[in-house]
């Protein structure tokens, strides 16, 4: 009976992880399946308003990589302040308020955009976008960074200050260095997971039709797009999406393994 | 130099309490003409955007209606613009009304069915992956399951729209967007959110506990059931509740198969909305009072979110306990 059971509850939870890896086939496959159908590789060179998807990829990274770029530094010193200078009950009380950060609501995050970017601007922008992310990024990085460096020997930090360098030294070119394939590998993570963002970007860059460098001005965005050709009735513009969705993910899925790569290589 | 980089890296530190403060303070204040409008009822207020005359003496109101109707009547073919326009607002103060209940049933049902479908597979991957699989399998199978949670929630939903909802509706009928629909996709997104950061809490238990019952003869299930769950048992409840903080926030995968329609459920099966499903779709076009409870909703969904994952943090993965 103790071991039928046994038996029993081992099978479920094969059956469980079957069902798991059955969905990721059935989601890749469908993207495979549709995405490949529909991709040209004139998509690559057109722009949405001549059936194509140029300036919503180009768009999506620029937004990606300015949210990037505000949100890796700052996430980064305040990873540095939480694991190197800091102590005590502020640490802890920033430690606690990144991680609910981290996990509050995407849309939210963009409805406060809108109430302190859009509206003074009178209208969505690159700009919006880009920061809306960039608020998405920063507990992340934060997140990355504070574990890395915890893991980095106490020794290290001490050879570093006997040999007279001072903290900011230290850290820069000793404890950032032993840290770097985790960090980078956790950087990559994060933009994987904010460049696939649709809801954040809803009503701060919208999406545009045309290409476009102007930050200013309602942005070109791939998620955006890809939820309005879904949503259109015509069956070209499913398709125009379906090659989206298949771009994304399979932009998002590299970024991913890339990071795992490193870490195993380095690691 | 020194004291610059220090300096940075506080304020940089400092920043993340500056930005939840001004994401909640600038929530509150885009509400606030909503709160002081509609105050707590908001959340019991059943419709939304409907437009109701300001409340008179219920008798002077009805009349000036019925009047109003004769005498528009004839005028309409003259000049309809003009009486369309003056129709409702001449004598009449109207106001149009908002009310979150039905975005705020739709977000817990939603959030409720995708629990109960993800939970019991979720823990039956995470089990597999700490302790049933060898360990290049639990790998291999490992990062799968993480990929799948790294796939954007917008795929889920078109997905969803046009490949799950069909199946789902032939076996159990009903509407193709449903509550059902949106409640299920949802549930296979958080799946492997939950599955992976469950399967984390169980692999601390530590080996020995394990071993000892091996030892006295316990089958891997008694294993699983007497040492690991009480051992992880916060860890895993902690990481639940995570997992059902991100399922109460979601958009995109919830935004394809709700409906986006604001009417309470008649059944399983039959399309509502969701507290970001109405915003995702709604805020766009809205203006004054509508932008306003859009905001109002915003904020709940805030404050309740913030809630669920202080609970799960604070109570159940406390870090340094």
């Amino acid at each position: 009976m103790r071991l039928l059971l046994n038996k029993i509850v081992l099978l479920l939870s094969t059956v469980s992880a079957l069902i798991g890896l059955a969905f990721l086939a059935w989601i890749l496959f469908t993207l495979v399946g549709k995405g490949l159908s529909s991709l040209h590789f004139s998509l690559f060179l057109n722009d949405l308003i001549d059936g194509g998807l140029r300036n919503l990829i180009v768009g999506q990274f620029i937004m990606a990589g300015i949210a990037s770029l505000i949100g890796i530094p700052l996430g980064m010193m305040a990873g540095i302040y939480l694991q190197e200078y800091g102590s005590g009950r502020y640490v802890r009380l920033i430690r606690d308020l990144s991680d609910i950060m981290m996990s509050a609501p995407s849309i939210v995050i963009g409805a406060f955009v809108y109430a302190i970017v859009v509206v003074p601007m009178h209208g969505t922008s690159g700009i919006a976008g880009s920061i809306a992310l960039s608020i998405m990024m920063i507990p992340i990085v934060i997140n990355t960074t504070d574990n890395m460096l915890s893991l980095v020997p106490r020794e290290l930090r001490e050879a570093g200050i006997a040999l007279g360098a001072s903290k900011y030294r230290v850290i820069l070119d000793i404890i950032i260095k032993a840290a770097k394939v985790g960090i980078m590998t956790g950087l990559l993570l994060s933009f994987a997971r904010i460049i696939g963002e649709t809801a954040p970007l809803l009503f701060t860059s919208e999406t545009s039709n045309y290409f476009s460098v102007d930050l200013t001005e309602a942005y070109p965005s791939l998620t955006v797009s890809i939820y309005a050709l879904a949503n259109d009735p015509t069956s070209s513009s499913r398709d125009l999406a379906w090659a989206a969705s298949f771009i994304l993910t399979m932009m998002v899925l590299m970024i991913n393994l890339l990071g795992r790569y490193i870490t195993r290589k380095k690691g | 130099m020194e004291k610059l980089f220090k300096t940075v890296s506080f304020m940089s530190a400092t920043l993340v309490m500056i930005l939840l403060a001004s994401i909640f303070i600038s929530l509150f204040n885009s509400a606030k003409p909503a709160i002081e409008e509609f105050g707590f009822g908001f959340i019991a207020g059943k419709e939304w955007g409907v437009e109701v005359p300001i409340e008179n003496p219920v008798s002077t109101v009805v009349a000036t209606t019925a009047e109003k109707k004769v005498e528009v009547k004839p005028a309409e073919n003259d000049n309809s613009l003009e009486s369309m326009l003056g129709g409702g607002n001449d004598d009449i103060p109207m106001r149009t009304i908002f009310g979150g209940f039905i975005p705020i049933v739709g977000t817990l049902l939603s959030t409720l069915i995708a629990m109960a479908f993800a939970l019991p597979i979720a823990m039956g991957i995470a089990v597999f992956l700490a302790e049933i699989a060898p360990k290049q399998i639990s790998n291999v199978v490992g990062i799968a399951i993480e990929l799948l949670a790294a796939i954007p929630s917008i795929i889920f939903g078109m997905w969803g729209l046009f490949y799950f909802a069909p199946i789902v509706q032939s076996f159990v009928g009903g509407y193709q967007v449903s509550l059902l629909t949106a409640g299920l996709v949802l549930g296979v997104m958080i799946l492997p959110f939950m599955a992976a950061i469950t399967r984390d809490s169980m692999r601390t238990t530590p080996d020995v506990l394990k071993e000892s019952a091996y030892a006295l003869g316990a089958t891997k299930f008694e294993v699983i059931k007497d040492i690991i769950f009480p051992y992880s048992k916060a860890g895993i409840i902690g990481s639940v509740i995570l997992a059902l903080g991100r399922a109460l926030g979601e958009t995109m995968a919830v935004a394809f198969l709700i409906g986006s329609v604001f009417s309470l459920p008649s059944s399983i099966n039959s399309p509502t909305v969701s507290i970001p499903v109405a915003m995702a779709n709604s805020f766009g076009e809205a203006t004054g009072m509508k932008t306003s409870a859009l905001f109002y909703l915003a904020f709940l969904l805030f404050i309740i979110s913030f809630a669920v994952i202080s609970i799960a943090k604070f109570y159940f993965l406390r870090k340094d306990k």
